[in-house]
């Protein structure tokens, strides 16, 4: 009984990470109705301009205030170059764009910060803690504590202040929005910056984990499922998507994947969203868009 | 107007470039020997390719300044990427499989497992040998039915008996080994479960039980597995993965309390790519490996003087220098040299073609002798093929990180490859059938 | 959610007026001059390839581009058919090349039917979270059970023995007539299927299917039609990507990338229109060559090799980006622009 409990409680721990990448995808879908496929490469990016500027000497919080800067110019480019060229495109347009950025990330990522596979110390230490008979893991941990305050701050953000309110009105109705007066093209930048901020603390913690190369890029294949469960649209649903993903594969790994002969866990979170679909089409908390003739 | 400018400018930036990628440019001769290069420098794996394709120009540049070429037959080498995909390296190969400017090809090494398996038909028909050492179809030993396909010096298969030797040696003779159990955490991929027959076998014979977990692609959380090993309780744990499913196993495994210090890694989870990642957890880990890391073998001596202080290496980084994956290229590049100077003997010193290239690979004979005048001694093993032997060698050395470097803790260890000989030909056999081909008779002398 | 289509509606000329002075030229080409001058480079490495991913092509688009069901799971598809071509090559081996393709795009339609049969009640977006998990789980099953492959150590599969009445088809020539000759009769098939009942009720469903089903078009079915064809398709084209084209194949061949090189190559080469494919496959099949020789020819050894790539691999995504942007319909559409550009210019003077 305590393995089924300890799996239960890893697995929830573990999709805490899966939700801090899938956050990222929210807050860009939220306010532009664009999938950014690039997000992985942002991550990247961002673990690796960190790992770059703090390998080099760059203290702690000077190089994740330098990468910040990084990330906020980078939205701003991205704005400008690709999303304002593309304004009322078809969402389908929209994701290939961020699939073609997501090529040029990486080859700049690449091209300036060099292949090599970087250690990436954030002083937390992986070690077994033990709540009663039960072992759970220290970084798991902090980075549940991490997601915990990240949702906090952006729920404050887009609850209280006038900024906030200005995304949750582009994500309402674009054209009444701008009919309002709000700047598009500010709200974008802003919402670009902040996803690359998210992906920047998802890129360290999960650079932590595993040092940061190339494959960091591929969690973005994991959100996904988080993003069926939780719906698109919300962030409080990335939270408990992932916490549903995490728990059930890891669950069904270890139950499950004897009976089929295991590793079975590239496709069983996507069959899980599968199921949640029928029942939910939407998400969990997504919207249901309404269909008109 | 201005548009049309532009327009017209583009244009003659395309036709400029297409013009220039018409125009050959001769960069070679007839009476050099061509050694095709099919690179990866950028992709998942470019950090651990560039140490390898630094390791072979360096040493072929060695070749070439320092005794002259191979017995005066100068070596001319091109780069061609393939980012690890099969489609670009069957585009390199097609490109390069006849030559560079009347330079022939004598052997070639694809480099990567996509582009060997793509090849391996190819090369039949082409008659231009392929050189997969560590990895590639381990059914090709049996060169009577492959005779262009070289899994030289470790396949999967003899490293997973080294593995039982290796640790057979640690608990103190093979009898100790009845009643231990060895987990194989593996990448779910084919790689992976390559060494899930000759494993089951071993036990079979030895009386270990046998676990197997699977890991699956890109393996980047293992919670479930490491809580499965932690409930089984193995004495030892043999870790076939790759990527960055190594670090994180490795850290895992210490979250879950398991000794670091009884993982052995496969000689693709054996450099330190695969250990910094996971920091202080991986101080202790082992790993089987045929090219050992280290930068004081005679060879490391003689390309400092004579490449390195000159500062003609390939190495960016020169803290790369003797790293598991630039002495891979080592090894990779000796093997192919010594294939063609064996050629040479008996085809006369001049450039060589495929035949006569597959002709030196079935009759290399790598001794000790040979290894210390080569300056290879301890980093390369004995190597002798033969027609029906098309990996000559078997055995692996196991060294152990301490934190920043790579220690050897063995001498080479040997497989038991007459015990798993039946395994391969078995499956070289039912390859035949399928194609319909009828094996070669080895008589000694093609 | 709309997509941007090179043919906005069905086409109601149904008689070609004009003699298709383009594609006699290119057929001309295929059947004539390559065949005579083509060495094992071009036919191996460039003209192979080129022909089956536009195929893969063609079978998306008629899923994704004419009835709007967003698919990222081709590659999946493929590899069915590639696996079960081999399977009845080597297991029933008297019924002949043809058969055994035939075979292994049935098996794959069925496969494909199967996984489209949520599209009844999902849509868009959400739909292709179904096609991912197709694409996933097809690639975990062809690595987990060795039946597939023949129990091989490395798990890979290879034509046991490519043979057409008698002709050997194992050298490049031979190779590239069974894809040719394969990817035309599919084709010619793929436009008179997208000219039929079929064909519009499928662009009506993309269109707005909420009206399609208002008019008495039975919309589920025609999903799961599209589901089906396309998918025979893939697999034909997964067939002869791995026996044609590679040699030797494993389910490492079908991974998410190819899909969305697929996905690429129909959005490229302009979705909704069957030469469009072909634009597509080359632009993404020729074009990383193209600037790989231009890179080695201009910069050769002066840059560093590493450096070039990522340099080629920014390019590339920046010239999606500005195809997207210049012309969301395709590569296709610019052609067509150009053409008819073309047929007026000596009207200008």
């Amino acid at each position: 009984m305590t393995f089924f409990f300890e799996t239960l409680l890893g697995g929830l721990l573990a999709g805490t990470m899966y939700s801090l990448v899938a956050i990222g995808f929210v807050l860009i879908y939220k306010a532009s109705g664009v999938f950014n496929f690039a997000q992985g490469s942002m991550l990247l990016f961002a673990a690796l301009t960190f790992v770059s500027l703090h390998d080099q000497g760059v203290p702690f919080a000077l190089a994740l205030l330098l990468t910040v800067v990084v990330m906020i110019v980078g939205a701003l480019l991205i704005e400008r170059l690709v999303l304002r060229p593309l304004v009322n495109r078809s969402q389908i347009t929209l994701f290939m764009a961020t699939l073609g950025l997501s090529f040029i990330i990486e080859g700049l990522a690449q091209g300036l910060m060099g292949s090599q596979v970087r250690a990436l110390d954030l002083g937390i230490d992986d070690v077994p803690l033990f709540v009663g008979p039960l072992m759970l893991s220290q970084f798991d941990l902090i980075a549940a504590a991490a997601a915990v305050v990240l949702v906090t701050v952006l729920a404050l953000l887009f609850n209280k202040t006038r900024i906030g309110v200005s995304l949750r009105a582009v994500a309402d109705d674009t054209t009444a929005a701008l009919s309002i007066g709000i700047n598009l093209n500010r709200i974008w930048q802003i919402v670009w910056a902040v996803a690359g901020i998210v992906g920047l603390v998802a890129g360290l913690l999960w650079g932590a984990r595993q040092g940061v190369q190339f494959s960091l890029s591929l969690v973005v294949l994991k959100a996904l499922p988080v993003l069926i469960i939780g719906g698109f649209t919300s962030i409080g649903g990335a939270i408990v998507g992932g916490l549903i993903v995490g728990a059930a594969e890891n669950l069904a790994e270890v139950y499950i994947g004897p009976l089929l002969g295991g590793g079975i866990t590239p496709w069983f979170a996507y069959v899980l969203a599968l199921a949640f679909l029928y029942i939910r089409p939407a998400g969990l908390f997504g919207e249901r868009a309404i269909e008109r003739v | 107007m201005r548009a049309s400018l532009k327009r017209s400018l583009a244009g003659a930036a395309f036709a400029l470039a297409t013009l220039a990628s018409a125009v050959p440019q001769a960069v070679a001769s007839p009476d050099q020997q061509f050694f095709p290069l099919a690179t990866y420098r950028v992709g998942a794996y470019a950090s651990s390719g560039v140490q390898v394709w630094a390791g072979m120009i360096d040493y072929l540049r060695y070749i070439n300044e320092v005794e002259g070429g191979i017995n005066g037959v100068k070596l001319v080498w091109q780069e061609c990427e393939t980012e690890w995909t099969a489609e670009k390296g069957i585009e390199c190969y097609e490109r390069i499989k006849n030559g560079l400017d009347g330079a022939p090809v004598a052997v070639y090494q694809p480099n990567g497992a996509p582009a060997a398996y793509a090849l391996s038909e190819r090369a039949e028909v082409d008659k231009i040998p392929l050189i997969t050492l560590g990895y590639g179809r381990t059914e090709a030993t049996d060169g009577t039915v492959f005779p262009y396909n070289f899994p030289v010096m470790l396949t999967f298969y003899s490293e997973a008996s080294s593995l039982v030797n290796y640790i057979a040696q640690r608990e103190g003779g093979f009898d100790k080994l009845k009643g231990k159990k060895i987990a194989t955490v593996y990448h779910d991929s084919a790689y992976g479960r390559e060494t899930l027959g000759p494993l089951k076998l071993l036990a079979e014979k030895y009386g270990f039980e046998n676990i197997q977990i699977p890991v699956a692609d890109p393996g980047n959380e293992q919670s479930a597995q490491w809580r499965q090993v932690r409930q089984a309780n193995p004495d030892w744990v043999f870790l076939r993965t790759w990527g960055v499913s190594t670090p994180v196993a490795v850290k895992t495994a210490a979250r879950f309390g398991f000794p670091v210090d009884h993982i052995i890694g496969d000689i693709w989870a054996s450099s330190s790519e695969d250990v910094l990642p996971a920091g202080a957890a991986a101080k202790g880990y082992l790993a089987l490996t045929p090219y050992p890391a280290g930068a004081d073998f005679e060879i490391h001596k003689r390309l400092k003087q004579y490449v390195l202080d000159k500062g003609h290496s390939d190495l960016k980084d020169l803290k790369n220098f003797g790293s598991v994956y630039y002495n891979s290229g080592l090894v990779n590049a000796a093997v192919a040299v010594e294939a063609i100077r064996t050629a040479q003997a008996k085809f006369g010193k001049r450039p060589l073609n495929g035949e006569e290239g597959r002709w030196g690979l079935e009759h290399l004979n790598i001794d000790d002798a040979r290894l210390k005048a080569m300056g290879y001694l301890g980093l390369m093993q004995n190597l002798k093929l033969s027609c029906r032997d098309h990996e000559g060698g078997g055995s692996a050395r196991v060294q152990q990180w301490d934190g920043a470097n790579w220690t050897l803790v063995s001498d080479w260890i040997a497989a038991d490859r007459a015990l798993l000989r039946p395994l391969i030909d078995e499956k070289s056999a039912a390859f035949a059938k399928e194609k319909g081909l009828t094996p070669r008779t080895c008589t000694g002398d093609e | 959610m709309s997509i941007p289509v090179a043919q906005e509606t069905a086409p109601l000329l149904l008689i070609q007026r004009r003699v298709p002075w383009g594609l006699l030229g290119l057929l001309a080409l295929a059947f004539i001059v390559v065949p005579l001058w083509g060495n094992d480079y071009w036919l191996s490495a460039i003209l192979i390839p080129f022909l089956v991913l536009s195929l893969a092509g063609l079978g998306l688009n008629l899923l994704t581009g004419y009835t709007g069901q967003t698919s990222v799971g081709a590659a999946g598809f493929m590899a069915v058919g590639a696996f079960a071509t081999y399977g009845f090559l080597l297991r029933l081996p008297e019924l002949g090349l043809p058969v055994a393709l035939l075979g292994g795009g049935l098996i794959s339609a069925l496969v494909g039917l199967l996984f489209g049969l949520p599209s009844s009640r999902i849509k868009g977006f959400y739909l292709m979270v179904t096609t991912l998990a197709a694409q996933f789980f097809l690639e975990w099953l062809f690595v987990k059970f060795p039946w597939f492959y023949n129990y091989g150590s490395s798990g890979t599969i290879s034509a046991p023995k490519l043979a057409l009445f008698g002709y050997d088809l194992n050298t490049p020539l031979g190779r590239y007539w069974l894809t040719l000759l394969t990817v035309l009769l599919l084709t010619w098939s793929a436009v008179n299927l997208v000219r039929s009942q079929v064909g519009r009720n499928w662009m009506a469903i993309r269109d707005m299917d909420t009206a399609a089903a208002v008019v008495g078009i039975p919309v589920v079915r025609y999903k799961r039609l599209a589901f089906a064809v396309s998918s025979f398709y893939l697999g034909i084209a997964g067939a002869l990507w791995a026996f044609a084209y590679l040699g030797t194949a494993s389910a490492s061949s079908f991974d998410i990338n190819r899909s969305f090189q697929i996905l690429f190559i129909i959005i490229i080469g302009g979705m909704g229109s069957i030469a469009g494919n072909f634009v597509g496959a080359a632009f993404i099949s020729l074009l990383p060559i193209f600037l790989s020789h231009a890179g080695q020819a201009l910069f050769g050894g002066s840059v560093d090799a590493g450096q070039l790539q990522n340099l080629q691999k920014i390019i590339f995504g920046v010239l999606i980006i500005v195809f997207l942007i210049k012309e969301p319909e395709g590569l296709i559409r610019l052609l067509h622009n150009l053409r008819d550009r073309l047929r007026q210019w000596p009207l200008r003077f």
